[in-house]
């Protein structure tokens, strides 16, 4: 029951968030402080959470076999490897290295 | 395209063209669709039902949340405390629809069903492309592929958790970040873009360790704000 109202909770929430940032009135954005601003937070909340991801496991940070996987992701980014091959390289590389006893 | 943004083929009109959008977008939502499959075997392993690692993908769809609200659970968290960590990540789906409101500019009775498309890789897409068009046309693609493959996918890994076993020996948990990283990289054009990610990284993971699951996330992304209100202190 308890798993049920969190999902009753997580859906209703995310799903008014969702919603609420569309139905902002145009006007409220037309500042180029508030445009500037929204288009800067996808950046650091993406770069948060990508750390976050790789560096911790609950609320303790930790270097495990995901940062050499993220390194791989990287370099495929720097090397212009498609989205899936990104990826792979980031699973694939995590994997082995875990193979490995990393 | 999202990770090959200066190759991208603009006509003397100014859109691109409807292929090279459709391309990108297939290329994002498969990608990330496929994932859906980590958060299946994730939520089964946490001991989440079938059923709800399924109405959760269905109903919630913005994975951190998702994969956020599973660990809480399997961590022991009750439901409230649980289901606030999702919703703090999930709210930065609001920073996505306001820059998707002017983007897009929809009509006002699509905009409740639009705005369940409204998350990361949607977000990157459609802001990848030069005009409203293909910022639609992005969207849309992306979007569909992402919920079908992301609701089929979680489906399978929820049923098939028991036959991989150990999913971190299949390094499946390195496909979040990574996701994130592919996203993230295009967007780091100016030094503004990359002040803002050096800073919401070391936010993002000096409070990780002191403050409740999908806090520190927030507290990350007012990196944003202090950039910006640096740089105007600038002369």
């Amino acid at each position: 029951m308890n798993v049920w109202i969190a999902i009753g909770l997580t859906v209703v929430g995310c799903y008014a968030v969702k919603l609420a940032g569309l139905l902002v009135p145009a006007g409220a954005l037309e500042r180029p402080l508030v445009r500037r601003l929204a288009a800067l937070l996808p950046v650091a909340l993406l770069a948060a959470l990508t750390a976050q991801q790789t560096f911790s496991t609950g609320s303790a940070l930790v270097v495990d076999a995901r940062a050499a996987g993220l390194a791989a992701a990287g370099l495929a980014l720097l090397l212009r490897a498609p989205f899936l091959v990104v990826v792979a390289a980031a699973v694939v590389v995590t994997a082995g290295v875990r193979a490995l006893g990393g | 395209m999202v990770t090959e943004p200066e190759i991208r083929e603009v006509p003397a009109s100014g859109e691109r063209p409807r292929a090279a959008v459709v391309r990108d977008a297939l290329g994002v939502g498969v990608a990330v669709g496929l994932s859906g499959f980590a958060f299946g075997v994730t939520a089964a392993g946490a001991g989440i039902s079938t059923l709800q690692a399924c109405v959760l993908s269905l109903l919630v769809f913005t994975g951190a949340s998702q994969f956020a609200l599973v660990g809480a659970l399997a961590a022991g968290g009750n439901p409230f405390t649980a289901a606030a960590g999702a919703f703090f990540l999930g709210t930065r789906n609001a920073f996505y629809g306001l820059r998707l409101s002017q983007l897009l500019k929809l009509p006002r009775a699509l905009r409740p069903l639009a705005a369940h498309w409204v998350i990361d890789e949607t977000t990157a897409v459609a802001l990848a492309q030069p005009d409203r068009k293909s910022a639609r046309l992005g969207f849309t693609v992306t979007g569909l592929t992402l919920y079908v493959l992301w609701n089929l996918t979680t489906l399978l890994g929820a049923l098939g958790a028991e036959a991989i076993g150990d999913t971190r020996a299949w390094g499946l948990d390195a496909a979040g970040p990574a996701v994130f990283l592919a996203l993230l990289a295009p967007m780091l054009k100016t030094s503004t873009e990359r002040a803002v990610a050096a800073l919401a990284l070391v936010l993002g993971l000096g409070f990780l360790p002191v403050l409740p699951a999908g806090v520190p996330v927030l507290i990350a992304a007012l990196a944003a704000p202090v950039v910006l209100w640096m740089k105007g202190r600038r002369p």
